[in-house]
């Protein structure tokens, strides 16, 4: 057994910048990772966004047309949810879960370097097809039979490798974040005690767990169909193309939970906060969570009502789906609870979660309206869906993910977002919105379909759509408000204190910048805001249940970098054997054959991690008190 | 039962996150770290996760176990005796790697690489009757690309195989790499790790076996 | 001040959201707010109640959550900590119980209307039988017992039950006309002994005479915006007469039209049939009574007559630009070829005639009723 290694500071940080991304294994600097990656496929599918509201802004433009609408429409839906929610989630996960629980890092550290590598290159294989000029185009579902090659050519090839990659990636995470939440917790950090942004990562986790693995069978399906003469959903080999609806959608319908619900987490975490106040009614935030998810696994065919299962089918999945208005309920009112009798303090993050109740609450009711079966038959595929989960996607996610930037941006870049900005951010981007998405509620009721590229006029679409696009303008006005704000604070903003919002709970205990080992003693947890308490108790620290010792930590590697890399040249050799020529199935197995050997070396070559002497943490920890 | 490897101790320490709990159990060697802790929640996640995996191929395989507009029908290709020397095969690589485990946990190394060889050469056997298997279908019109079933039929009972292939190349690895090296908290996680999937492909094998062929074979 | 700001825009959206639906908007031909059929009727019935309750809902959310950013506001200078709350039994249980009545009452309501609305009239000797082949991008329909071919306008007798299969002949499609009724699938598959795989069937009406628009509701392909149809709801009489006049053969009177037949059957005869009564699968939509068109290929206009051959002229010169395909090699759909170099400009005209001369009658002698037009 090779010994392990104690590394000094002054070798450690000899690394140029770019290698030590590459090759690192620290959760803060992969939620660094995510959260650049993320932000620009935000960038990216709000400009195909604005492209669509452009074509749409008067009838029978010819800005965008045909095919290539539908390709910037299914690029923008894809990338929205699998590119730019998530991994934005993933971002905030990554960079607090583990300070909230007590932990030096996630249970596998060298597994999130990988999830990470898999959904960047999982992201790029999707924009080859920009490239080679076969882009997805069957919308963000890829229905089958239209996403086989007679129908859309190659393009759905890369939607569904580059999905199969990002999606092992975020299977991956799943596991990584419960195993690191059911084993990784601090003394005294008991179920019950830990914070609830903590809570909805576990069971965001545990929905990845079981949400994903259909849509993984579901796109091996659609590629062997594609690429290898598969006959599943090919009509003319007995197949059906209802199955890919059951699979994607038994795997669609708890992924917008999977989003959504770590988005409560950080409202839950902002809003006491700010109201400085304990979250009202905690178990029953917790207990609401679990019934979210669980009913989110019976209820996909809420998506299928037209395709005709049936009026009992339809009927069961109706009632099933309507239930789950009722923890989201309690969960809305608790929230406003915590607010009641409290002292508020309106900072932007606190902004961002008033106008999440808001504009959520207006989602979520149009989702039970849409539940209703004979009500959907006129709502399907209109622009009322379209309205519908821009309110939850939006008014849930992307509010969830400003709020928890502005938050968090101190504990995981040292300085404060300028509220000024931020509050200009918030209003242009919370005014367009509503200005956008409210009117389509009207549009799909007047009887616009959703995913056309054009209208014809007279039809009484026309004035609505042009305030739309507007809208889309206006929202465009406020991520470029936020974008200068980052840059703005990263020229001028203030390095920021450890605590700056007066926080609850754990990651706020930790020294700024946040060490690499986290805690260099570990915390004793008293209860539930854990910080807050000992706050109260008058204590500037944590208690801690440990001297200074040398602290064990993982080897960065590039090997998950490398393993992600060859994975993705074989998907392209898959998709080039039959878009170009068959030769490139040699590419293919080629990369199957090199992912199997760097798999190889990590198992062979031993990595026991190394330590950081006790020395240089005693040094580090003098320097600063955390509270 | 109870061990006290050299290493293991240093390595609770280093973690820090280990404290004993008075009258407990002392834990088996591939439970001495947290790093070996996780890997065994970590196998089990991954495994709750590949078995919702494999429900999904089961399910697409009902839906169109009768949609064959050309090739041969189900219970005029399979054949049960062959299918069943099969199941017995991988059953019994399960018990040897149990045995490889148990042999792991009382330190008795060469004891325990015995039985992973064993398990490794009932596995291989395992594999090649899969190859003759399908080679015999080809032949009687029943391939990947003939009908939805024969897509359905080979993602399934072929995504198996491939479990099992990587099983074997798994097993391979650690074998190597084990070769000169005693069982330590830092090895054992990942021999243990390894005998949870293989029992996980193994039951996997159990549906098939009764879903697939005897269902199959029944009408 | 920002939160006067958000309440006022809070009241405003709530009053034009209700303004908005009490006032029915929209093109009466085809917004779902003003119902001719009976599965229109019940659907907006009951999208009117469920909204309703929703409006409740989320006065009762925004009025509270608008109290509580004015009434709870810290003071710049107030540090005081305020008491903290664990929680509320009674509270938390009121707002489990509220939300469960209204959602078994919408449950009881929804699970009748969705059986009564799914009665099946495949079997009724009243109702008119009428099967839907969806294909990229244009609409077949067959009445078997009518022993009847169209395309494109759908002509339906008010009143009566139509009872329709439906199926796509390539991808998926959905038939939706919001006025009479709500979407449903039509879903291409067979089955091993070649029968259908996945067909629908339901049934619609209209209450009224009238002009309706339909739509494709499902992402088919580029041109899935421009697959448009028409519903034509006659008096039971005039359909009658309709289905007569359709029998029967047309003779092309005109000399260019009898030139323009020649070129028809040399270059479009072997997708198009031009009787209605021809049964066979054809590449192309049956013209019949394409002189009577409400628009061509779906869309293109066709009110007057000059319209109506600016259109044909156009479409036939280049139809891929009027309903764009998709040009990978891969792809297979049967496409229209363009005719713009292969017809001259006379025998463009020829054609055209004799595709004007397929009217099967004078549309003046239809009461298409001034209900809805
Ligand atoms: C974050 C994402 C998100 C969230 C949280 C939701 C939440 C919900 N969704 Fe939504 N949905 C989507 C994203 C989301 N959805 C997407 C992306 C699609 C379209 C996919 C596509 O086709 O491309 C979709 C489509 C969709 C459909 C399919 C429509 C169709 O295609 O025909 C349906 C139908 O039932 C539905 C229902 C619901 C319901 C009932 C909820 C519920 O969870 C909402 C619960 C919340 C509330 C109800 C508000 C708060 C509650 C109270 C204040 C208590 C009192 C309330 C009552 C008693 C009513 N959604
Ligand atoms: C989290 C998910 C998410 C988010 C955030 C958004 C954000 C937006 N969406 Fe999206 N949308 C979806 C998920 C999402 N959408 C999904 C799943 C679909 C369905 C797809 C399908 O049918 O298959 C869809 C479909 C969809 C449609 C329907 C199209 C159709 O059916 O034909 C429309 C139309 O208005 C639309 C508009 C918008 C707009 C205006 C925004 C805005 O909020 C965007 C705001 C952001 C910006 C405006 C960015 C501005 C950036 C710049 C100005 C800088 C650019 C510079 C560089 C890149 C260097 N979306
Ligand atoms: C390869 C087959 C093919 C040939 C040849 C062909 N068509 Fe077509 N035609 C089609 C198809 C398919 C459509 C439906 C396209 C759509 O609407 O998406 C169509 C649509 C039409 C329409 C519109 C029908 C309507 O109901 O609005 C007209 C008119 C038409 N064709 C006329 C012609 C004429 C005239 C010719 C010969 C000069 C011709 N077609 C040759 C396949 C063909
Ligand atoms: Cu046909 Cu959309
Ligand atoms: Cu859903």
């Amino acid at each position: 057994m090779a010994t392990v290694a104690v590394r000094a500071e002054s070798e450690r940080k000899k690394k140029s910048m770019l290698w030590d991304y590459l090759t690192t294994v620290d959760h803060k600097k992969i939620a660094h990772l995510y959260f650049w990656t993320g932000l620009f496929y935000f960038l990216l599918g709000g400009l195909e966004a604005l492209l669509m509201r452009t074509q749409l802004a008067f009838p029978l433009n010819t800005f965008l047309t045909g095919k290539s609408y539908n390709e910037v429409l299914t690029m923008h839906g894809t990338t929205m949810i699998f590119l730019v929610a998530m991994p934005l989630l993933f971002a905030l996960m990554n960079a607090v879960v583990p300070l909230m629980i007590g932990a030096r890092d996630l249970a596998f550290p060298y597994v999130n370097a990988l999830s990470y590598w898999l959904y960047f290159f999982g992201a790029l294989v999707m924009h080859i097809g920009f490239l080679t000029g076969n882009v997805p185009q069957g919308g963000w579902t890829g229905y089958m039979p239209l996403s086989l090659p007679e129908y859309s050519g190659f393009g759905m090839s890369y939607y569904a490798m580059g999905l199969q990659l990002s999606g092992l990636g975020t299977l991956l995470t799943g596991i990584n974040f419960v195993a690191t939440i059911v084993n990784m917790r601090a003394p005294g950090m008991t179920y019950m005690r830990m914070p609830l942004f903590v809570w909805t990562t576990l069971i965001a986790s545990i929905l990845i767990m079981f949400a994903f693995p259909p849509l993984t069978a579901g796109l091996f399906l659609m590629i062997y169909d594609q690429l290898f003469g598969g006959q599943v959903f090919n009509v003319a080999g007995g197949g059906n193309v209802i199955l890919w609806q059951h699979l994607f959608w038994i795997f669609g319908h708890p992924e917008v939970y999977i989003v959504v619900l770590p988005a409560f987490g950080i409202f839950s975490e902002v809003i006491p906060v700010f109201s400085r106040k304990r979250l009202f009614g905690y178990p029953a935030m917790v207990v609401a969570t679990a019934l979210i998810a669980f009913f989110g696994f019976m209820v996909w065919v809420h998506h299928m009502f037209t395709v005709g299962l049936g009026p009992l089918a339809n009927g069961i999945f109706a009632v099933m789906t309507t239930i789950i208005a009722v923890p989201t309920g309690i969960k809305i009112f608790n929230w406003i609870a915590t607010m009641w009798g409290g002292k508020l303090r309106m900072t932007t993050a606190m902004h961002w979660s008033v106008g999440f109740i808001f504009t959520f609450v207006m989602g979520g009711v149009t989702g039970v309206m849409m539940a209703l079966p004979p009500a959907d038959y006129q709502y399907h595929d209109t622009y009322f869906i379209v309205a519908h989960f821009h309110y939850t996607l939006i008014g849930g996610t992307v509010f969830s993910i400003f709020a928890g930037a502005y938050y968090w941006w101190p504990k995981m870049f040292g300085r404060l977002l300028n509220e000024t900005l931020g509050k200009i951010h918030f209003w242009f981007f919370f005014i367009g919105f509503h200005m956008t998405f409210f009117i389509q509620h009207f549009l799909g009721l007047w009887g616009m379909q959703r995913r056309v590229y054009t209208y014809l006029p007279g039809q009484g679409f026309d004035l609505a759509n042009l305030v739309s696009t507007i809208g889309a303008y206006l929202m465009a006005i406020g991520v470029i408000v936020f974008a200068i704000n980052i840059v703005y604070t990263f020229v001028k903003g203030k390095p920021a204190p450890a605590d700056p919002w007066d926080g609850r709970t754990l990651e706020w205990a930790t020294k700024a910048p946040v060490p690499e080992y986290n805690f260099a003693r570990l915390p004793l947890i008293r209860g539930i805001d854990a910080l807050w308490l000992e706050k109260m108790a008058g204590h500037k620290e944590m208690p801690v249940i440990e001297d200074y010792h040398d602290i064990h930590m993982p080897n960065s590697t590039v090997l998950p970098f490398l393993m992600s890399l060859t994975l993705a040249i074989a998907a392209l050799g898959f998709i080039w054997k039959e878009e170009f020529n068959h030769a490139f199935l040699y590419m293919g197995i080629g990369g199957i054959v090199l992912t199997l050997l760097v798999m190889f070396f990590r198992s062979v070559i031993d990595d026991e991690g190394y330590h950081i002497p006790k020395a240089e943490i005693e040094r580090e920890e003098m320097k600063g008190v955390s509270v | 039962m109870t061990t006290t490897h050299p290493n293991a101790m240093s390595d609770i320490e280093a973690h820090g996150h280990e404290r004993s709990a008075e009258g407990e159990v002392q834990p088996t060697i591939e439970l001495v770290t947290q790093e070996g802790k996780n890997k065994q929640l970590g196998v089990w996640l991954f495994i709750a996760a590949e078995s919702v995996l494999f429900a999904s191929f089961f399910a697409v395989y009902l839906a169109l176990r009768h949609s064959i507009p050309n090739g041969p029908q189900p219970k005029d290709l399979f054949e049960l005796p062959l299918v069943f020397v099969m199941t017995a095969i991988l059953l019994t690589s399960s018990f040897t790697s149990v045995m490889a485990v148990m042999n792991m946990r009382q330190l008795k190394s060469s004891a325990m690489k015995g039985w992973l060889v064993l398990t490794w050469l009932l596995g291989f056997s395992f594999l090649l009757l899969e190859i003759y298997e399908f080679n015999h279908y080809v032949h009687m019109g029943h391939t990947f690309t003939s009908s939805a079933f024969g897509t359905a039929f080979y993602s399934l009972v072929g995504f198996h195989g491939a479990h099992v292939a990587f099983g074997l190349l798994w097993l391979m690895t650690l074998l190597l790499r084990n070769a000169r090296r005693e069982i330590t908290p830092y090895t054992a996680p990942k021999v243990y790790s390894f005998s949870l999937y293989w029992h996980f492909v193994d039951l996997v094998w159990v549906f098939i076996f009764t879903i697939v062929y005897l269902m199959g074979k029944v009408g | 001040m920002k939160k006067k700001r958000l309440g006022r825009g809070v009241i405003v959206l709530l009053f034009t959201f209700l303004a908005l639906t009490l006032s029915a908007c929209g093109d009466p031909r085809l917004t779902t707010f003003s119902p001719n059929g009976t599965n229109a009727e019940e659907s907006l019935y009951l999208i009117k109640l469920s909204a309703y309750i929703m409006f409740a809902v989320m006065a009762v959310v925004f009025v509270l959550l608008l109290y509580v950013i004015i009434r709870f506001r810290a003071k710049s200078d107030d540090t005081s900590i305020p008491k903290q709350v664990e929680g509320s039994t009674l509270l938390e249980f009121i707002w489990t119980a509220i939300p469960v009545i209204i959602i078994i009452f919408l449950a009881v309501i929804t699970i009748n209307m969705t059986f009564s609305m799914a009665q099946d009239h495949s079997e009724d000797p009243d109702a008119v039988k009428l099967e839907v082949i969806a294909h990229q991008y244009w609409w077949e329909f067959r009445y078997p017992e009518l022993g009847i071919v169209t395309a494109q306008d759908l002509y339906i007798p008010k009143g009566k039950k139509i009872a329709a299969t439906l199926r796509g002949d390539d991808v998926i499609h959905s038939f939706w006309v919001p006025n009479l009724t709500g979407k449903i699938d039509t879903n291409p598959g067979y089955n091993r002994d070649g029968t259908l795989q996945n067909v629908n069937r339901f049934t619609f009406d209209s209450k009224t005479t009238g002009i309706f628009l339909g739509k494709c509701a499902e992402l088919c392909g580029p041109s899935h915006p421009l697959m448009e149809f028409k519903v034509i709801a006659l008096e039971p009489a005039d359909f009658e007469a309709w289905v007569a006049k359709m029998k029967e053969p047309v003779q092309v009177k005109g000399q260019t039209a009898v030139q323009g037949e020649k070129i028809f059957q040399q270059n479009c005869a072997a997708c198009h049939a031009v009787d209605a009564s021809d049964q066979a699968k054809r590449p192309g939509p049956n013209l019949a009574n394409i002189g009577n068109r409400l628009t061509i290929a779906g869309y293109l206009p066709a009110e007057t007559e000059a319209d109506m051959r600016e259109s044909l002229v156009k479409w036939i010169e280049e139809p891929n630009r009027y309903k764009p395909q998709n040009e990978q090699a891969t792809v297979k759909t049967v496409v229209m070829p363009p005719f713009k170099d292969k017809l001259s400009k006379e025998e463009m005209n020829e054609l055209i005639d004799f595709l004007l001369e397929q009217k099967q009658y004078d549309p003046a002698n239809f009461k298409i009723g001034t209900e809805v037009k």
